[in-house]
């Protein structure tokens, strides 16, 4: 599959050409994109922490998880805003760059694992009497946002 | 002898060459940063919605400071450290760098903001542990700490631009004057 028309397209906007050309609006945009990530970061810390048995322990999962989803979907909201503007800006950089895969490939797969699987097993109680399926969940959610942000902070390197 | 002298001195160390020198260094310590950033950052940002009743709020307050707190503190020593480290592989600019300075202000401001509520604030939780909305006091030290937290963000996402550096002359005097920079020519 040939990528390259679709990010020639992108990088062409009108949008990409008028972050490229200004001083500080890639940088500003960056940093709502940091504050998507924190928020989003501790909505995902919440639920995984506790699911893990070392957070918030007396609270009922299925209660937490959806006191954490309206933030959760914020923050995601917050890096989608700010995040498709940053590819615009740079994305035939994007297109050879490794971490930009990594971070795609994790943050689809992570978005697909918490609003299906893990959305499922925190609604169902199952962690009651199960916990080790609760500490499954936790542990792939945490591995593949560690993949997201770390994939996404390597961008800027190369 | 000045700060200045101090950090030009330590710029030569061999080991803040090494670390500036190292692509890889660099890098990894830079990513390590906002891993924990995440820890603390987002950690932060929850219980600062709980301190103003808008999220959670059938956990007691408590529960957050005993269960969740020492994560915090865990992601905020390993971003010290590896800021530290980030400030050592580049002390000189690092040390003039007009948003540096700013986020150094805003960090004291927010560790004595931390520093108000659990000493004034937080020891009274018991009458208010399961509160919807917790008192004014513990109101405001959440809305101030996610200003702040806020702010040191925006301002350490903002050190790696060079727009206000010594090197980059004329900027105007009251630029120089933040940055301590006397300008060679």
């Amino acid at each position: 599959m040939d990528l390259l028309p679709f990010f020639q397209w992108c990088y062409d906007t009108s949008l990409g050409e008028t972050i490229r050309n200004s001083t500080w609006l890639f940088p500003v945009i960056e940093t709502f994109h940091l504050f998507g990530l924190g928020l989003t970061a501790g909505a995902v810390l919440v639920v995984n922490l506790r699911l893990l048995g070392v957070g918030l322990s007396r609270s009922p999962v299925a209660q937490l998880a959806a006191a954490a989803q309206p933030w959760l979907i914020g923050g995601i909201i917050l890096m989608f805003a700010s995040g498709i503007p940053l590819f615009f800006a740079e994305s035939i950089k994007c297109l050879y760059n490794y971490a930009f895969w990594v971070k795609m490939i994790s943050l689809f797969l992570v978005l697909i694992f918490t609003f299906t699987i893990q959305r499922r097993v925190t609604e169902s109680g199952i962690t009651s009497e199960r916990p080790q399926v609760g500490r499954l969940t936790a542990l792939v959610s945490l591995a593949l946002w560690f993949g997201v942000a770390g994939g996404g902070r390597w961008i800027g390197f190369s | 002898m000045s700060l200045l002298a101090f950090f030009e001195q330590l710029a030569e160390s061999p080991w803040s060459v090494s670390i500036h020198e190292s692509e890889i260094a660099y890098s990894l310590i830079e990513s390590i940063h906002v891993w924990s950033m995440c820890l603390f950052f987002g950690l932060t940002v929850i219980f600062d919605l709980r301190l103003l009743g808008w999220t959670m709020r059938k956990v007691p307050v408590s529960d957050f400071a005993r269960r969740l707190l020492p994560w915090t503190i865990a992601g905020f020593v390993i971003m010290a450290i590896s800021g530290v480290l980030l400030f050592y592989a580049i002390p000189v600019r690092s040390y003039q760098n007009i948003f540096f300075r700013f986020k150094m202000i805003l960090l004291l401001l927010a560790g004595l903001n931390v520093w108000i509520f659990h000493s004034r604030v937080y020891p009274e939780v018991a009458t208010w542990d399961v509160d919807k909305a917790p008192p004014k006091p513990a109101r405001i030290a959440g809305a101030l700490s996610l200003a702040l937290w806020i702010g040191v963000v925006a301002s350490g996402r903002m050190i790696a631009y060079n727009w206000f550096d010594c090197d980059r002359q004329p900027q105007p005097d009251i630029i120089n004057f933040l940055t301590s920079c006397v300008p060679t020519e």
